[in-house]
């Protein structure tokens, strides 16, 4: 403690300028933590926190009873573990393409090209989908009527959702993660190259025996922060391509986007709670056995 | 020279996919500019097409004239970016400073307290009752403000990037009697520039792609931002229709499907302009934190 306060003399100023994070973490991260005893409450507005009674484990029961919680937890992992393939997948091999490249100017207008969407909000993003797949007139079903198929009616045909949402994640995604990528290749020693240049090396060897061995840690990282991740949705986009329509919710409704729907458009304070303390509480889970068994295996690929 | 069979392969298949990928990721935008030219009656008719079979610059007029709503969105959200920021930038820079200071012995310590809120939160419900109840925060601009204003992970960057620069500057300011605040602000943020450049528009485009914070947080229309009026463009009739009434235009006639593209591209105008002349802060920025981070 004294030496605490020695530090904290000596230090004020460092104390004073870390101060302001401090503070943003507490009152926004740590004390909504406390929170959590809304998901054993019945919470109503008016009494706030702590002045509501409390239930018990009313909410989780109504959650789990209510069918939705085995539903959208399998859709929120099953979404992000094909975004987790296929995204780092199509990075992987644009990354490599592009850095093959030997024109300098083709090369940078794609890769623009292709990380531009990164920079758009999801709900202009919504306005894409709405120009492409509304049924009226949406430009797809244009293209497939002048083809002589028939239309995809997206607002009852679900499964439909599960090609656009995939679609979309990539889209959006792609253009950022590549650049990770590309950073681990442009890290490689150019004297590797070359020696296997000399030996006669083709480009499939070369990138078979060099480029992808030295993505491997990167991959791992990444695949690894996924994995973390994996059972937090990503509501703005869920919500911005989809939308509130209910007919296709089994197929799409992801953990956040129940969690939202239940506190904007129901109220429904204390089981909505209760959902985000379930996803908090497994994700958390998840992180920590992961790293555990990372560093028993390979500590420099350990997270913490 | 000779001819690569293996090298015109690679060549082939490779420039083939990502030139694809690279014309399927533009291919949305070029979708709405044609829909916003395109009449109301072929939009009907024929639906959103490559070409459309009538041009019309009926949306853009009536953009033009209902462009009150728009403006204030507009406002709305270059203050928010603005002033969010300045300040988030700030602080980012700030804290990074001292959890980069070889001198001060909790920095780890900090450092645990802001990662660990990564990894573990209380969920969205506490974090909305906070901001609402406790702040008092409702129909406020701070609640727009306030919540992006901080992310661990720039924190973190930013000091990866301080961490580059020699102890012995500092140590040679702090001789002539320079305080901790004095050498943060005189010496080190000039010299990382480029950094706060890099995180500055990382944190500027979450502002102004933001439009959650305001359908939690905001009722009042006057205090919509411009992703959150889109939305509302987009997704309810009676925002299309309330500027066909301020333009008055008769209802059989407007443009509403080619109104909403417009308004679409005057939302996505800014960014896609400034573009080509920030992509290489963020490819900086991605690059620091997957070598460092």
């Amino acid at each position: 403690m004294t030496s605490f306060l020695k530090e904290l003399k000596r230090n004020r100023i460092k104390f004073l300028m870390i101060s302001p994070a401090v503070l943003f973490y507490l009152v926004l991260a740590y004390l909504p933590m406390g929170g959590i005893v809304i998901a054993f409450k019945q919470f109503n507005y008016n009494d706030g926190i702590f002045g509501s009674p409390w239930v018990g484990f009313e909410n989780f029961r109504y959650f789990w009873e209510s069918g939705q919680l085995f539903q959208v937890t399998i859709n929120t992992i099953l979404y992000n573990a094909a975004f987790m393939i296929i995204n780092n997948g199509l990075e992987i091999v644009i990354a490599i393409i592009l850095a093959e490249m030997a024109g300098k100017y083709l090369r940078r207008f794609l890769q623009s090209a292709i990380f531009l969407p990164y920079f758009i909000s999801w709900v202009v993003v919504g306005a894409f989908v709405y120009n492409l797949f509304n049924f009226e007139f949406g430009s797809v079903n244009t293209l497939l009527k002048s083809l002589g198929a028939d239309p995809i009616d997206v607002y009852s045909n679900s499964s439909a959702w599960i090609w656009i949402i995939l679609f979309f994640s990539a889209w959006k995604s792609v253009g950022y993660g590549t650049v990770f990528y590309l950073a681990a290749i442009m890290n490689i020693d150019n004297e590797t190259y070359e020696a296997a240049e000399i030996d006669g090396a083709n480009v499939f060897q070369r990138i078979r025996h060099i480029t992808l061995p030295a993505l491997v840690p990167t991959i791992i990282i990444l695949i690894l922060l996924s994995v973390g991740n994996i059972v937090r949705g990503d509501f703005q986009m869920f919500y911005q391509i989809v939308g509130d329509n209910g007919l296709v919710f089994d197929k799409t409704d992801v953990i956040d986007t129940f969690v939202v729907r239940s506190l904007l458009t129901i109220q429904e304070f204390g089981m909505s709670a209760a959902a985000g303390v379930y996803q908090s509480v497994l994700s958390f889970v998840i992180i920590i056995t992961v790293n555990y068994f990372v560093r028993r295996v390979e500590k420099d690929y350990a997270l913490f | 020279m000779r001819l690569r069979y293996d090298r015109f392969l690679f060549n082939l298949l490779g420039y083939s996919f990502v030139g694809l990928f690279a014309v399927l990721c533009l291919i949305p935008f070029y979708m709405v500019i044609i829909g916003s030219l395109t009449s109301q009656e072929s939009i009907v008719s024929d639906g959103y097409r490559l070409w459309p079979g009538q041009f019309s610059g009926a949306a853009y007029q009536l953009l033009g004239e209902s462009a009150g709503a728009l403006l204030r969105a507009y406002g709305v959200t270059i203050i928010v970016t603005v002033v969010g920021t300045a300040a988030g930038l700030f602080i980012t820079a700030m804290t990074a400073y001292v959890l980069n200071a070889k001198d001060f012995k909790y920095r780890n310590y900090f450092a645990f307290y802001f990662y660990f809120t990564t990894l573990f939160s209380g969920g969205l419900v506490p974090w909305y009752i906070m901001i609402v109840k406790y702040l008092h925060l409702k129909n406020n601009l701070l609640a727009l403000i306030v919540p992006l204003l901080l992310n661990v992970f720039y924190i973190l960057i930013m000091r990866s990037f301080m961490s580059a620069i020699p102890e012995a500057i500092k140590e040679s300011a702090r001789i002539d009697g320079a305080g901790d605040f004095t050498i943060f602000v005189r010496l080190m943020l000039p010299l990382l520039k480029s950094a706060l450049a890099t995180i500055g528009l990382f944190i500027a485009l979450n502002y102004w792609n933001d439009w959650f914070n305001t359908m939690l947080f905001i009722d009042r229309e006057n205090l919509y931002n411009l992703q959150y009026y889109l939305f509302q463009i987009l997704s309810k009739l009676e925002f299309v229709n309330a500027a066909m009434m301020q333009a008055g235009i008769a209802m059989p006639t407007m443009p509403s499907d080619a109104y909403k593209m417009a308004m679409t591209l005057v939302a996505t105008g800014p960014i896609v302009f400034l573009y080509p002349f920030v992509q290489r802060y963020f490819v900086q920025g991605v690059t620091i934190g997957a070598v460092k981070g």
